[in-house]
C-alpha cells in the first residue's frame, strides 16, 4: 500500500463534506488524513485527501468522487512534484528541570513554542508528516500531555494552478 | 481526467427544452388562476385554459411573474414537461399541492403509500424512458421513499422525488415530521437537494431532471422547505444550470473503439454480454446490428431482457445465477468478452476470480467508475452504448473490409451443442397441482411480446425472466440491484399509466404482493387497469428453495399460508376477496387446464383492474442455478445435476 495525496476542487456548498466522507465510508476505502478549507475563489473549496491504498482502488477512488456532481476537479499530486504539509500543536510536560531539554529539541526542528505553563509548554511545529512524527517521537521522553494534528495540505510545485482551468466554467455560468 | 473531458463536453447551461407541452401555461395564467380561485363568487369561462395554451413560449422567456414557490416549483415541472406525478399530501408539501390542484398539464395520482408512489414512478420511466415523478411530505412521507429511490439507484432509472420539508427555521431542530431526507438518501440517490429559497426552486427542478435523465440515469430527490413554497419570488425560463461538477461523456474515445473492433474481428469465442445500458441508451437498433455483423453470440442480462429479441438465432438468453446453461457456459469458455451496458454483478460473474478466466474483457459504459471496478478491462470504452455500438460498427465494417473477420464456426457448434443438450425447462408436479413455470409460460404465449411485464422478486421473477419471451426493449420491468419485494404492483400501475393501450402485467409471489397491494385501490379508482397474477405457492418461494438446498429443508420462516389448514397456497387473506374489497376483478386458477381460460378471460377486462390467484406447487425450483460465492463452472441444471461441458451428462 502507498499514500497517495489527492487534492479535490468541490463547489464551496453545504453538506459537500459529508457527501465525500460518505462515499469513502460507503465504499470501504480508507482516509488517512482530509484537510478542507476556502481558496482564493470563494465559489471553490479544496480538499486535501490522504488515501493509503494500491493503485486499482485509487482509480475507484478517483472515479467515484468525480461522479459526486459537487465535485468539480481532482489531481493527484505526487510527493516529489508537491509540496506537502501538516500543522502540529503538542503539549508537553515541562518543568524548571526538563524545559532547557525540551526547548532545544524544539530548536533542533525549528517548531516553535506558542505557550508556557509552570509544568508544560506548547509546541506548534509545521513540515512534513515524516518530520513531524520525528518531532514527536524526541518529544515523547518528556511525556506528552496533548497533541493535535492536521490533516496534509498540498500544493503543486511550479507556477501552473489547477484552480484556472476550473473556474472558467463557473465564471460563466454566475 | 476532467481537464480532457470539459472541452468536448461544455458545461450545460441550457435549460431542457425538450418535450416541452404545448399547452403549459404562463406563469402569468398560473397566478391568475390561483387569484381567480380566492373569488369564488365570479366564476366565469375565462378560468378556462385556452389562453394559456395560446401563450408562446417565447414571451414566457421574458415573462417575470410574481409567483409563489409552490407555483413556481408547479410551473418548472410543467416547463420539464411532466404529465404525471404520483404522490400523497403532507403538511410540509401542502403549499405544493395547492396549485399542482390547478395545474392542466400534470395529472396527479394520489397513491396509498409512498413507497407505491416511487416504484410507480420507476415502473412509468422504465416503461417509457422518461423520467418519472413522485412526491410525499416530510418526515414519514419521505422516508417512505427510500426503498424505490434505492431501488431506482441500484437499476438506474430516471426518477425525481420532491419531498416537503418542514420551513427552515425548524430543520435541524427536531420539528414535528422533520427528517433529514437528503442526509438519508445521500448514498442512494444520484444526487440531491435542500432547497431553502424560492428562488431556487425552478432551477433545481431544472437540474434535477436534467441530472436525472442524462449520463447514467438516476435517483434525483428535490427536498423544499414549507417556507420557500410559501414566500413569492420571479418565474423565469428557461433557468441556466449551475452544474460546474457535472459533464456525463456519451461520445467514445475512437482509439478505444478500433481497438475493440480489431479484438472482436480477430476474437474466435466472442460474447456480447449485454446489460441494462442498452435499453436505456435505446440502443437495441444498433445491437442487433451488432450482432448480425460480427456473428457473435449475445447474452440478456435480467435488467436487458427485450434489448436483443429472444426469438433471434444468435440469443443464448440470461446468464447469471438462474442463467440458461448455454449462456453461463458462453461467458466462461468466452476468449472475448464486449460488455455492453453491464456492471459485472456478482449475481452475473458468480465467483469472480473463476468467472470468464480466458476472456479477454472490452468493456462499454457510460459510468467510468463502473469500468474495471469488479473485472478489469482490457478496453475500457467510456459512452452512451448508442454511440459506441454505432462507432463500433462503422470500424468493425472497416475491420472487415480490410479481411478481418471473425471465424466462429467452431464456437457455434460448440454453443449449439449446450443450448440443445441443456435448455430451459421444468418438471410438472407429480401430484398433478399447478407448475407455476407454465402459468407464467403461458402468459408470455397469450399476451405476447407487446404486453408489458413487471415482475416482484424472488422465484417468480426468476421464471418470468426464463419463459417469457421478450422481443422488445422495456417490455421486462424489474427489481434487478436491489431486489426490493413489493416492486410489482405500483411498477406496473406506473407503467400502465404510461401506456394505457398496452396490456401490463405484474406477475407477482404471495409474499411480495402482500407487501404493496394497497396499489389496487389506486388503480381501481384512478382507471389503471393492470393485470396481477398471483404465483401463489404460500411460501417466501426463493428462500424457501435455499433452506431446501442449503439449510437442510429446515423451513424458518418462510410459510406465509395457515399452517392449520390443509389448503395449498396463501388464503389468509384471501386475495380473490381482497381484489374485490378493492374495487378489482379477482379470480382464482387451481388447475392447469383452467390457465388459458382464465389468462383469456382477464385479457378481456380492460376496465377494472384484474388479479388472478394462481395456486401452485410449493417445492418448485429455479433451476438452473449457480450457488451464491461459487464458480459459474459449477452450475447445476437441476439439483444434483451439472453440465457436461465437454458433452455428455454427468
Amino acid at each position: 500500500m502507498t499514500m497517495h495525496t489527492l487534492s479535490v476542487l468541490v463547489e464551496n456548498k453545504p453538506g459537500v463534506l459529508v457527501r465525500i466522507a460518505g462515499l469513502f465510508a460507503r465504499r470501504g476505502f480508507n482516509i488517512d488524513s482530509l484537510a478542507v478549507g476556502p481558496t482564493e475563489h470563494e465559489e471553490i473549496s479544496r480538499m486535501t485527501i490522504v488515501v493509503n491504498c494500491e493503485e486499482h482502488p485509487l482509480e475507484q477512488v478517483t472515479k467515484q468522487l468525480n461522479k459526486l456532481i459537487n465535485v468539480l476537479k481532482i489531481v493527484e499530486l505526487e510527493s516529489s512534484q508537491a509540496v506537502q504539509r501538516e500543522l502540529i500543536l503538542v503539549k508537553v510536560r515541562a518543568d524548571s528541570d526538563s524545559r532547557g531539554k525540551v526547548l532545544e529539541t524544539v530548536e533542533l526542528f525549528r517548531a516553535r513554542v506558542v505557550d508556557v505553563a509552570l509544568d508544560a509548554v506548547t509546541v506548534e511545529a509545521t513540515g512534513s508528516h515524516d518530520k513531524l512524527d520525528a518531532l514527536v517521537r524526541v518529544l515523547e521522553p518528556f511525556g506528552i500531555k496533548e497533541l493535535v494534528k492536521s490533516g496534509t495540505i498540498a500544493v503543486g510545485r511550479g507556477g501552473r494552478s489547477i484552480t484556472d482551468r476550473t473556474l472558467r466554467p463557473l465564471e460563466r455560468s454566475a | 481526467m476532467t481537464e480532457q473531458t470539459s472541452p468536448a463536453h461544455p458545461k450545460a447551461h441550457a435549460a431542457p427544452g425538450q418535450a416541452q407541452s404545448p399547452h403549459a401555461p404562463s406563469p402569468l395564467d398560473i397566478a391568475a388562476r390561483a387569484a381567480h380561485r380566492d373569488q369564488p363568487a365570479a366564476p366565469s369561462p375565462a378560468a378556462a385554459p385556452v389562453p394559456a395554451a395560446a401563450a408562446p413560449d417565447k414571451q414566457d422567456k421574458k415573462a417575470k411573474a410574481k409567483v409563489t414557490g409552490a407555483q413556481a416549483l408547479v410551473l418548472a415541472l410543467e416547463k420539464v414537461g411532466v404529465e404525471v406525478v404520483f404522490g400523497i399530501p403532507g403538511g410540509a408539501v401542502l403549499p405544493a399541492y395547492d396549485p399542482l390542484y390547478d395545474s392542466e398539464v400534470i395529472r396527479h395520482i394520489l397513491v396509498r403509500h409512498e413507497q407505491g408512489a416511487g416504484h410507480a414512478a420507476t415502473g412509468y420511466a422504465q416503461a417509457t424512458g422518461r423520467v418519472g415523478v413522485c412526491m410525499a411530505t416530510s418526515g414519514p412521507g419521505a422516508t417512505n421513499l427510500v426503498t424505490p429511490l434505492a431501488d431506482a439507484y441500484m437499476d438506474s432509472v430516471p426518477v425525481v422525488a420532491i419531498t416537503g420539508q418542514v420551513p427552515s427555521s425548524l430543520i435541524g431542530t427536531d420539528g414535528f415530521q422533520e427528517a433529514d431526507i437528503s442526509g438519508i438518501t445521500l448514498p442512494v440517490t444520484k444526487h440531491n437537494f435542500l432547497v431553502t429559497k424560492p428562488e431556487d426552486i425552478a432551477r433545481t427542478i431544472g437540474e434535477a431532471f436534467h441530472l436525472a435523465s442524462t449520463g447514467r440515469p438516476g435517483p434525483v430527490l428535490v427536498d423544499i422547505a414549507k417556507d420557500a413554497l410559501q414566500a413569492m419570488t420571479e418565474f423565469t425560463w428557461p433557468i441556466p444550470f449551475e452544474l460546474p461538477g457535472y459533464h456525463p461523456v456519451t461520445r467514445p474515445h475512437s482509439r478505444q473503439v478500433r481497438e475493440a473492433a480489431r479484438m472482436i474481428t480477430e476474437a474466435r469465442r466472442p460474447v456480447l454480454y449485454v446489460g441494462g445500458g442498452v435499453i436505456k441508451a435505446d440502443a437495441s437498433a444498433e445491437l442487433r446490428q451488432l450482432a448480425e455483423l460480427t456473428g457473435a453470440p449475445v447474452v440478456t442480462t435480467l435488467m436487458a431482457r427485450g434489448a436483443f429479441p429472444d426469438s433471434h438465432p444468435q440469443h443464448l438468453g440470461m446468464p447469471g445465477m438462474h442463467g440458461a446453461v448455454a449462456a453461463v457456459g458462453a461467458l466462461q469458455k468466452a476468449d472475448l468478452l464486449v460488455a455492453l451496458g453491464a456492471r459485472f454483478d456478482d449475481r452475473v460473474t458468480g465467483k469472480l476470480d473463476s468467472f470468464a478466466p480466458e476472456a479477454r474483457i472490452v468493456h462499454a459504459d457510460i459510468d467510468p467508475a463502473e469500468i474495471s471496478k469488479n473485472r478489469r478491462a482490457d478496453v475500457p470504452i467510456v459512452g452512451d452504448c448508442k454511440e459506441v455500438i454505432a462507432e463500433l460498427i462503422a470500424a468493425i465494417q472497416a475491420e472487415h473490409a480490410r479481411g478481418s473477420v471473425g471465424e466462429h464456426a467452431d464456437w457455434w457448434v460448440q454453443l449449439n451443442a449446450w443450448r440443445q443438450k441443456y435448455p430451459l425447462g421444468y418438471d410438472e408436479p407429480e401430484d398433478g397441482s399447478l407448475s407455476p413455470q407454465y402459468v407464467i409460460e403461458r402468459i408470455g404465449k397469450l399476451v405476447g411480446p407487446d404486453g408489458v411485464y413487471v415482475a416482484g422478486v424472488g422465484q417468480h421473477q426468476m421464471w418470468a425472466a426464463q419463459f417469457i419471451g421478450y422481443e422488445n426493449p422495456k417490455t421486462w420491468l424489474n427489481s434487478g440491484g436491489a431486489g426490493t419485494m413489493g416492486y410489482s404492483v405500483p411498477a406496473a400501475m406506473g407503467a400502465k399509466v404510461a401506456l394505457p393501450e398496452v396490456q401490463v402485467w405484474a406477475i407477482d409471489g404471495d409474499g411480495c404482493f402482500q407487501m404493496t397491494n394497497q396499489e389496487l385501490a389506486t388503480c381501481a379508482i384512478e382507471s389503471i387497469p393492470v393485470k396481477v397474477a398471483i404465483i401463489n405457492n404460500g411460501n417466501l418461494g426463493m428462500v424457501r428453495q435455499w433452506q431446501t438446498l442449503f439449510y437442510d429443508k429446515r423451513y424458518s420462516n418462510t410459510n406465509l399460508g395457515d399452517k392449520k389448514a390443509e389448503v395449498a397456497g396463501t388464503r389468509i387473506p384471501d386475495f380473490v376477496k381482497l381484489a374485490e374489497a378493492y374495487g378489482c376483478i379477482g379470480l382464482r386458477c387451481e388447475a392447469k387446464d383452467d390457465v388459458d381460460d382464465i389468462i383469456e378471460q382477464a385479457m378481456a377486462i380492460n376496465d377494472q383492474p384484474v388479479v388472478i390467484d394462481f395456486i401452485v406447487h410449493a417445492d418448485a425450483m429455479v433451476w438452473p442455478m449457480v450457488a451464491a460465492g461459487t464458480s459459474n463452472d459449477d452450475i447445476k441444471v437441476a439439483r444434483d445435476l451439472a453440465p457436461d461441458w465437454d458433452g455428455s451428462m454427468e
